[in-house]
């Protein structure tokens, strides 16, 4: 028997998603660090370990009022705030701090901001901006034809995970775009970068979120009901340069965070009761599953068309909409943290009926680094 | 329209810039390893080794895979491709296509390519187009 030795015990969105000019990006820090300490009874005295990406860390803690003991600026792009879930957690568990602060809000829509979330790359900027792919859609992008032909995936299918996606979108209020879409639909929106339509891109959002870590043991002190950590998590790194990927049909840096994670938590795919896969763009759930495990190699896009993932299928995938209708600040990493934790507490608006083991699965940048972590509502195992 | 852009060009990479400039595609290779790899480097990425050395690629590639770009971007006229290429020896490298249409039919992947070099203000940038003169 083990038992959990971390928990999250606050969690919050910022008051608003999806459109926020009146915050400046720090003010969206603020406001998703204010609702979450108030979401746990906690005040900016009582955290004493601060986490945040793409952004300075030291300037949140200021601004919140919080002296911190412990901090950690990790920022890989999106998948950052996922990542420094398990670094939290090591650092609680080693005794650093004890009650840990992750933040983050990103004015990705109305650019209330002086701090840019991706940064430059020298060698990416080098040998590969020069040629045209300067945003994420250029980029992002490269790696699929190859996989079409290589494994199969097909634009319908890249399209149903869009659709799919949208159903689980009109269960939330506070989803973006929540209108059903059509395969059809998909196929027939603007073209952004063969073969990636408008559809197939995530949104560009103004929001944040947090979330407050700590100790299994003080959990129950708490008013909210514990999310405990199972196992450590993973992560990884390939680089920001998408060209040197090792294979353009599955990413080393998901293969190596999926499986720490996997392990270390001592689970097997079939424990998994909820799923999310953070979704810039409609590949990546395609190869999160494979590269997870879920399925085997090629078998992604077929495992979504075919319904496994929609709502009543048997692995519900990204229950709240995903980047592609939810919301996509940037770096969306968190909203996915925070759906997570929503279904682990049983309050999401698309719950997941008796769901009590979720996997949180990220990429940061252009496949460039990935997290990974296991939440469950029980506190032994 | 604005001119395409010029990479920063660091001490690490100058010979590679100037290669391209008198119309050669140069890599670093480690003897050790018996394996070339990009972006240059003076150290060799699988084994660490500093004793690596110059060598000039064939210019021979095929096409690995590439995107459409329908978005604006300095110094392109959309749609225009960008693409990862497979060079012969072994290692890929994102490029344009040039003397190609930039459209799914004209773009086939593994279709052979060819080096050739973009003048861009002082500089020469490698490209590929395909082989055998334009599709």
């Amino acid at each position: 028997m083990s038992r959990a030795s971390i928990a999250i015990v606050g969690a919050a969105e910022t008051t608003k998603l999806g459109k926020v000019p009146e915050l400046s990006q720090t003010g969206l820090h603020a406001d998703a660090a204010l609702n979450a300490m108030a979401d746990c009874g906690l005040t900016p005295a009582d955290i004493d370990g601060i986490a945040t990406g793409g952004h300075d860390v030291a300037e949140i803690a200021q601004y919140l009022g919080i002296t911190p003991t412990w901090y950690d600026g990790t920022s890989v792009g999106g998948c950052s705030f996922i990542t420094l879930v398990r670094h939290a957690a090591a650092a609680i568990a080693q005794g650093l701090c004890t009650t840990v602060l992750i933040t983050h809000g990103e004015s990705g829509r109305s650019n209330n901001r002086a701090h840019r979330p991706i940064f430059p790359s020298m060698q990416q900027q080098e040998f590969e901006a020069i040629y045209g792919p300067i945003i994420p859609p250029s980029r992002f992008t490269l790696p699929v034809l190859r996989k079409m032909k290589d494994d199969g995936l097909t634009e319908e299918q890249l399209a149903m995970v869009a659709v799919v996606q949208r159903e689980w979108a009109a269960f939330h209020p506070r989803a973006t775009a929540r209108d059903p879409i059509t395969v059809e639909d998909v196929l027939s929106s603007k073209m952004i970068a063969y073969p990636f339509r408008k559809l197939m891109c995530c949104l560009v959002s103004d929001g944040g979120g947090a979330l407050i870590l700590t100790s299994a043991e003080r959990a129950k002190d708490f008013p909210t009901k514990p999310v405990y950590l199972r196992g450590q998590g993973g992560e990884s790194a390939e680089g920001p340069m998408i060209s040197q990927m090792e294979s353009f049909t599955s990413s080393k840096a998901f293969r190596i965070s999926g499986k720490a994670a996997f392990e270390s938590a001592g689970i097997a795919h079939a424990d998994v009761d909820h799923l999310m896969i953070y979704d810039a763009f409609a590949h990546l759930p395609v190869y999160g599953l494979e590269d997870l495990g879920f399925v085997g190699r090629g078998e992604g896009g077929a495992f979504i068309a075919e319904g496994n993932t929609r709502p009543g299928g048997r692995l519900p995938l990204n229950t709240n909409g995903g980047g592609l209708s939810y919301m996509h600040s940037g770096m969306y990493g968190m909203y996915a943290l925070q759906e997570a934790v929503r279904q682990m507490r049983g309050i999401s608006p698309a719950q997941v009926e008796g769901a009590k083991l979720s996997v949180v699965h990220g990429v940061g940048g252009m496949f460039s680094a990935a997290a990974t972590v296991v939440m469950t509502t029980e506190d032994r195992w | 329209m604005s001119e395409k852009p010029t990479p920063a060009i660091y001490p690490e990479t100058q010979f590679y810039w100037d290669g391209a400039k008198a119309g050669k595609l140069l890599l670093n290779s480690c003897p050790a390893c018996d394996k070339p790899y990009f972006p240059p480097r003076p150290f060799c990425p699988t084994c660490g080794s500093r004793e690596v050395e110059v060598i000039e690629a064939s210019g021979r590639a095929t096409l690995h895979s590439y995107i459409i770009n329908h978005l604006p971007a300095p110094g392109y006229e959309p749609p225009f491709t960008v693409a990862v290429v497979m060079l012969e020896e072994g290692v890929k490298m994102v490029t344009n296509i040039l003397d190609c249409p930039a459209e799914p039919e004209a773009l086939i992947l593994d279709m052979p390519l060819e080096v050739t070099f973009e003048s861009r203000g002082d500089l020469s940038v490698p490209q590929f187009r395909p082989a055998g003169g334009a599709a």
